[in-house]
């Protein structure tokens, strides 16, 4: 049953892309564009479906066991066999793959059918939905692997098909190069993430989960173990993650990948690829939880990231770039969640994450849509009039990105901060407190900015702005009400109590069978309870800061910023930020130039000495033959006689020798 | 005194001779196939001489294996005069210059 779920969207890409990408239907069959859109459309987005109603009905299964046996296993075969290797291919479907597979079949299901109406006009209308599909395909083996090398192929998939659909649109260079540039960045994480396997299988002699995590969990196994190989083990496997989930420093792939179709931002690059990280940390608990140095490393990375990318959205004029970098920040506080050992804490923020952000991708992609293509947000304003429901559900996506009180985001990033402030992390605390005021600023500099005040759109524009068809819009609302209400699956289990309900924690619950170990840090979790309450009034109190801030300066009084950037003191900071503290440069001038100047060097080298050598054996050669060409006269008669002569020279060379 | 095998080797050496100075210093190339054919012929001889002085049969087979093969040889030559004829309207073997370097 489990392996469906996989093979079902794998099925759709091999027919859209065999039959349609490749024109076999249009010129062999001679059908005619507009059914072929449409099948494309009932093969793209159906087989997305199927997966979700399948991992839907194995979810009520999972529901129906008892909470510690909740794990379904599915053997398919062996896949390799060499030596002590052994790898066999098993699909695993417990309570953690089981909230991974929901959100990556259904948000993606949801944003299949926005393609329909977003991609409707682009001529590689087939070839996009089979990278969909494809995407689709490697995202769910890599949650439903039931071991490391599973994980892997996954993993280097959806790399695969972010590299494809960021340079979707490879007729623009920079669009090629920004593919590129991902898949290059995303090697180095891989890098990290393979070496952690190797020195895993090392360690435990096997790489598939339930042996791995069944000698971690074991005292007399770990007992020989010397902490220092757990810490490597963490560490490398969270290179990998830093790759994938663009964390510092390796984030620097994210903001260019934007320059893929929208909703493929909203896909891969807000809500399921890049949370795979997150996902992964989770998935080895019971290694991360045994690692104090590799926690502590992860939360502070996990922090300056989400302060920093916060920063840097602060000053940004393209939509969708103000959004990459709130992702970032947003896996920041994911990772500051599974960084502490809050595992569920960190994937109730995934998972209320992939309802807002990408809401918040597809709004901005219905914006881009109405505008005819312009992203720049000085260009736009005062929008709501002309396009309401994408602006209604981009405030509510907004809103809960922002952690105001009683959206989605409120109660999971609530849950993260209380986690990562009871395990002792008070400046991490901090700085995510000061990145929550940041959040909710610059999401309503984008949201005021976009679609509030005056309008700044040319009045050439202006007459086309026009609603996002069905298509688009459906897919709006509905993730507009799972960023609304998402929250209350997860809400902490003292917030209940305020309202008279107990164990609220739904999330926590389910999810928690498949965490085997949290770290001792954390026992200090559930006594806090008053200062967890007074925690929540910090989270708010930052948040609405940050509201008011926004509307005081974007909308009460909208001279303030450039009266604020020109100002002579907060110059350098604007600056700054808006040049993304140079870190580009900075990588360009460590990495980039010193890795063309040595290339330059090689290059001088094997043009001048290899190829020099080469061509002068070769010139040598030409040399010699130039001049014995002259003795190749043509004149039948001069052969005749030199080989008469030559054969006349060997006898008498011969009766000569012979007579010595 | 009677013909020696030196006689027929002697007048073998002078056949292939006059056949490779026809070769080497006539222009024509109808000539030049003839003296090839001389220079074969001479070579023939030798071996016959060959085999019946030495009283051993595998010289004689040879022989006539050779004249197999010239005469297919000969078919073949003529066929290219015949063409090179038609060609160039001369038989002027220094006219065939195609393979100057």
């Amino acid at each position: 049953m489990i392996v469906w779920i996989i093979l079902v969207p794998l099925i759709g890409a091999l027919i859209n892309g065999l039959v349609f990408a490749t024109g076999f239907y249009q010129k062999v069959l001679g059908g005619d564009e507009h059914t072929e859109k449409s099948i494309v459309n009932i093969v793209g987005c159906g087989v997305v479906l199927i997966s979700a109603l399948i991992s839907t009905y194995l979810f009520v299964n999972l529901l129906s066991l008892e909470p510690e046996n909740r794990q379904i296993i599915q053997s398919l075969f062996e896949w390799i066999h060499s030596g002590k290797f052994t790898v066999s291919f098993k699909l695993l479907f417990d309570t953690l793959s089981c909230l991974m597979a929901l959100v990556v079949t259904w948000v993606g299901f949801l944003i299949h059918v926005y393609s329909i109406g977003y991609m409707h006009d682009d001529e590689s209308y087939a070839k996009y939905f089979t990278y969909l599909n494809i995407f689709i395909f490697f995202m769910l083996i890599l949650v439903l692997g039931d071991s490391f090398p599973l994980m892997f192929v996954g993993w280097e998939g959806v790399g695969l098909a972010s590299y494809l659909l960021i340079g979707f649109w490879y007729h623009a260079p920079d669009n090629a190069y920004a593919g590129r540039k991902a898949f290059i960045v995303n090697r180095i994480g891989d890098f990290g993430f393979i070496l952690g396997i190797f020195l895993i299988f090392f360690i435990f002699g096997s790489v598939n989960y339930q042996e791995v995590f069944g000698k971690a969990l074991d005292p007399a196994f770990m007992g020989v173990v010397p902490t220092a190989v757990i810490t490597a083990i963490a560490l490398l496997l969270f290179v990998g993650a830093v790759g994938k989930s663009a964390q510092i420093p390796l984030y620097v792939w994210l903001p260019d990948a934007m320059a893929g179709p929208t909703p493929v931002s909203a896909l891969i690059h807000a809500a399921t690829m890049v949370t795979a990280g997150v996902y992964m940390i989770a998935r080895c608990n019971a290694i991360f939880s045994q690692s104090h140095t590799a926690q502590v490393i992860i939360v502070t990375l996990a922090a300056l990231t989400a302060f920093f990318a916060a920063s840097i959205a602060l000053s940004q004029n393209d939509i969708k770039k103000v959004l990459a970098y709130s992702t970032i920040s947003q896996l920041g506080y994911m990772f500051m969640g599974v960084g502490v050992g809050a595992y569920t804490a960190g994937l109730f923020h995934l998972v209320t994450h992939a309802f807002f952000k990408a809401l918040l991708f597809l709004g901005a992609g219905s914006v881009i849509h109405a505008l005819g293509g312009d992203q720049d947000i000085r260009n736009m304003g005062g929008l709501r009039k002309f396009i309401p429901v994408t602006a209604i559900t981009f405030l509510a996506a907004t809103l809960a990105i922002s952690g105001f009180p009683l959206f989605s985001g409120f109660f999971s990033k609530d849950n993260i901060l209380g986690a990562v402030y009871e395990s002792g992390y008070t400046l991490q605390w901090i700085i995510g407190v000061i990145t929550a005021a940041l959040t909710a600023l610059y999401m309503f500099r984008l949201y005021l900015n976009t679609f509030e005040g005056k309008s700044r759109v040319t009045a050439s524009v202006k007459d086309k702005i026009h609603e996002s068809p069905y298509t688009m819009t459906i897919p709006l609302v509905t993730l507009a009400l799972l960023a609304t209400f998402g929250g209350y699956i997860g809400v902490p289990d003292f917030m209940g109590r305020l309202v008279n309900l107990h164990d609220t924690n739904l999330l926590n619950r389910f999810v928690s069978s498949s965490i085997y170990l949290e770290p001792a840090e954390k026992i200090v979790h559930h006594i806090i309870h008053f200062g967890h309450i007074t925690l929540v009034l910090f989270s708010i109190a930052a948040a609405l800061l940050g509201v008011v801030f926004a509307f005081y300066i974007y909308y009460v009084k909208p001279a303030v910023p450039g009266k604020i950037t020109e100002n002579r003191n907060f110059e350098p900071v604007y600056k700054v930020s808006y040049n993304k503290w140079y870190v580009d440069e900075l990588y360009d001038y460590i990495f980039v130039q010193p890795f063309t100047y040595l290339s330059g060097l090689a290059s001088y080298f094997d043009l001048k000495y290899i190829d020099g050598s080469v061509n002068g054996v070769a010139g040598v050669i030409k040399e010699m033959a130039l001049t014995l060409r002259a003795a190749q006269t043509g004149v039948l008669r001069g052969y005749a006689t030199l080989m008469a002569l030559g054969a006349a020279a060997i006898l008498i060379i011969l009766i000569v020798w012979q007579r010595l | 005194m009677g013909i020696s095998v030196e006689h027929y080797f002697v007048l073998s050496a002078i056949l292939f001779v006059i056949g490779a100075y026809g070769v080497i210093s006539r222009k024509n190339l109808l000539i030049v196939l003839m003296s090839l054919e001389l220079m074969l012929n001479a070579a023939n001889l030798a071996f016959v001489t060959f085999s019946r002085a030495l009283n051993d049969m595998t010289g004689q087979v040879f022989m006539i294996m050779s004249i197999t093969v010239a005469a297919a040889e000969v078919a073949v030559g003529l066929a290219l005069v015949v063409a090179v004829y038609a060609h160039n309207e001369s038989l002027d073997i220094d006219i065939l210059k195609l393979l100057k370097g």
